[in-house]
């Protein structure tokens, strides 16, 4: 079986080293899509447009609007004295947000009562809103940190106070934090579109072509075949995934601290069931064309249930439940949990698990039809 | 020509005792064989008797059932009632060592167009496990003879059509398999490549190799030792082409018209004629008795003023043949 094992990646690597578009076409998206998704895949919101009404004219709002004023996330436009004129602002876009110091606020935070400060935020852009007032929440947090000593805020004991800022830190402080959470998510989504599709349409050019049927009248086994056809993009993949890591982290300066062999075993378990895929996608096409077309429909799916960008947590039931069967959902997991927090196996071993039972599952529904269709 | 088991000497596991010429043996037998693809009936209840040396044809139209009927005996398509043997193995029970006997060459035969005439020739005999010594020996033979030796270099994909039909044959002898199925292997390919790809054909029929092909060409069907006439997934007639011409009812008159269309208009229908079959600016026409019906025909023609240049009797080829008798199949 070796022999023709051995043959069978002999041809397939021939065909690869002929193909002079192949190093380009398996490289160079890879880069793009890693450069468009680093620099406009970003939660990160800069210069708001920000209206202040300050009521109290006292120390401590004082104090506070200069924290506004002091972050580049938010461009004061108007330190206004009236509420007609923060409403003007919002309306005429002038402003997207505004915020409004009460008077007596200093008065409150003296007496360590809970000093309310109202936000009006420009609901329309809902995503730049909600982003707005988390850096308003925690530029509060940090002044009412800095006041902490003698005037708790809020009314809440300064401890936890402590806690919070403690637990905002490492996540939004810094401006370049949230590209740490999206390109390793990148490096996963885009080595799953490019295994699944380089797979299915390796194995349905052989289909269109006529090769497929011509070997299968050789003494070759299928399980040779599907060998042969899916260990090159196995290496393939890790060498994408390797590729990207090296190209996030020297380029974009994304800490790894986490293990490599763990992230070497997240990734091929990953990668088997990527294979799985897209062999099951070839499964279902007889030309190229329309595994492009199914690829399409077949991949997307996964990436928006992934959790690469939007929270599973915030789906509707039916869809979380979908994102179990999703091998990129673990591999998320994994390649974030390896890059940004460096833990290992004692906490990464169920989502490891998951895919191997789904590497197991695809490989083994995928292998099954495989040989059907050979009929 | 000399084979590949002359060269070998050591890896002569698969062909043994072939080389009887004399009594020679039924190397494919199918008996009762069907496949039906939902409710159409593709293939019914064939019977094949084919002997060693044989050069055997299956001519019919579109849909007739013929690369149905290849790909079950190849093993690549399990039929629904019926058995197969080929080369002493049954090919429904041990697809897997048939494979080692036969080779088949689909329709349209898969090469790797990114590898060259070499690789695609040393990929099929690997898949074989043919030594290198028997591949270098046969391929040199059989690139010699299919005109390719100067072009080992080349790109599969950048052949001619006919060149990449005969490097798909080779790919398909590399392992001199002892049954050879061709489903229209010379389809749109150039007369001087099908000239070649037929002097191969004859050379493995001298070394005993059992060859069946499907054509659409009535000049290849002729070439056959023997033809089997399939019509909606049913053998009608199965003889040698000359018995076969034989079995035809009537007579063949070719006449030559300017106005071949106008000529048949005018004859269908009269008595006497048994069929008229338009043969590109000629017309073939049936008769039943030709001293009588000529004059006949030699008239009605002026009455509807058809000139004709020429009116003679001919031998009936396999295509004539072919209409004639499904022609009379459909009258009774
Ligand atoms: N895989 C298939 N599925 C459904 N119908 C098929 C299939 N293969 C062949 N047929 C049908 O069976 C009949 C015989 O086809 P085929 O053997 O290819 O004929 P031929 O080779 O003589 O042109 C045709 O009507 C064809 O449409
Ligand atoms: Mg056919």
């Amino acid at each position: 079986m070796f022999d023709r094992l051995y043959v069978m990646l002999m041809k397939e690597f021939l065909e690869l080293k002929r193909d002079r578009w192949a190093m380009f076409r398996l490289i160079v998206p890879m880069i793009i899509q890693m450069l468009v998704f680093g620099y406009a895949a970003t939660f990160t919101v800069y210069h708001v447009k920000t209206a202040i009404l300050d009521l109290d004219h006292s120390q401590a709002s004082r104090s506070l609007i200069s924290h506004f004023v002091a972050t580049s996330h938010f461009d004061v436009v108007d330190v206004a004295t009236t509420q007609s004129a923060i409403t003007r602002d919002i309306d005429h876009d002038e402003a997207v947000i505004a915020i409004v110091i009460h008077a007596g606020f200093n008065q409150d935070l003296e007496n360590g009562r809970s000093a309310p400060l109202q936000v009006i935020v420009d609901g329309t852009n809902s995503n730049t809103a909600l982003i707005a007032l988390g850096y308003i929440s925690q530029i509060v947090t940090q002044f009412s940190a800095s006041q902490v000593s003698t005037l708790p805020f809020r009314g809440k004991p300064s401890i936890s106070l402590q806690g919070i800022s403690l637990q905002y830190q490492p996540w939004f402080n810094e401006g370049l934090n949230d590209r740490w959470f999206f390109i390793p998510g990148v490096i996963g989504t885009l080595t799953l579109m490019q295994v699944v599709s380089l797979t299915a349409f390796a194995i349905v050019r052989e289909r269109e072509v006529g090769t497929l049927e011509q070997i299968m009248v050789s003494p070759i086994r299928p399980y040779e075949f599907i060998l042969g056809k899916t260990i090159p993009f196995f290496l393939i993949g890790l060498g994408d995934i390797a590729l990207v890591v090296a190209f996030g982290i020297l380029w974009f300066h994304i800490p790894f601290v986490g293990n490599p062999w763990i992230m070497l075993l997240g990734a091929s378990l990953f990668l088997l069931a990527a294979l799985g895929m897209g062999l099951l996608l070839s499964t279902f096409s007889q030309t190229q064309q329309q595994a492009f077309a199914l690829n399409f429909f077949f991949v997307n799916p996964f990436f928006i249930l992934s959790g690469f960008a939007f929270p599973i947590a915030a789906m509707p039931k039916l869809l979380q439940w979908f994102t179990v069967i999703n091998p990129l959902r673990y591999f998320l997991v994994v390649i974030r949990a390896v890059f940004l927090k460096g833990v290992g196996l004692a906490v990464l071993w169920p989502d490891m698990l998951a895919l191997t039972l789904l590497a197991l599952v695809m490989l083994t529904i995928s292998v099954l039809r495989f040989r059907k269709s050979l009929d | 020509m000399a084979t590949g088991e002359v060269m070998a000497g050591k890896s002569d596991n698969t062909n043994v005792d072939v080389k009887s010429t004399d009594a020679a043996p039924v190397t494919v037998r199918a008996h009762g064989l069907s496949k039906s693809f939902g409710a159409l009936k593709a293939v019914n209840n064939i019977e094949l008797t084919i002997t060693a040396g044989e050069i055997f044809g299956l001519v019919g139209p579109d849909g007739a059932g013929k690369t149905t009927i290849m790909r079950m005996l190849a093993g690549v398509l399990s039929p629904d009632a019926g058995n197969i043997e080929v080369d002493g193995v049954d090919v429904i029970a041990d697809p897997e060592q048939a494979k080692l006997h036969l080779s088949y060459m689909p329709q349209r035969f898969g090469l790797y167009e990114d590898l060259t005439v070499a690789e695609n020739i040393f990929f099929y005999g690997e898949l074989f496990s043919v030594s290198r010594a028997d591949r270098l020996a046969r391929s040199q033979e059989l690139l010699k003879a299919a005109g390719l030796a100067d072009f080992q270099k080349r790109l599969a994909g950048q052949l001619s059509g006919g060149m990449k039909q005969k490097l798909g044959l080779i790919c398909a002898l590399i392992h001199t398999p002892r049954v050879l199925l061709l489903d229209e292997p010379t389809t749109g390919v150039d007369p001087v490549s099908r000239r070649e790809f037929w002097g191969i054909l004859y050379n493995l029929r001298e070394s005993g190799v059992t060859i069946i092909l499907s054509t659409a060409y009535m000049d290849e069907a002729e070439r056959c030792s023997r033809l089997a006439l399939l019509h909606a997934g049913e053998i009608r007639y199965c003889d040698t082409p000359a018995r076969l011409k034989a079995t035809m009812p009537g007579v063949l008159l070719a006449i030559i018209s300017a106005n071949p269309r106008a000529l048949r208009e005018a004859l269908t229908g009269q008595t006497g004629i048994l069929g008229v079959l338009l043969m590109g600016d000629r017309v073939h026409v049936r008769v039943d008795d030709p001293a009588q019906r000529i004059p006949e025909i030699r008239a009605s023609l002026a009455n509807h003023h058809v000139d004709i240049t020429l009116i003679e009797q001919v031998v009936p080829g396999i295509e004539d043949v072919f209409v004639a008798l499904l022609d009379t199949e459909k009258v009774t």
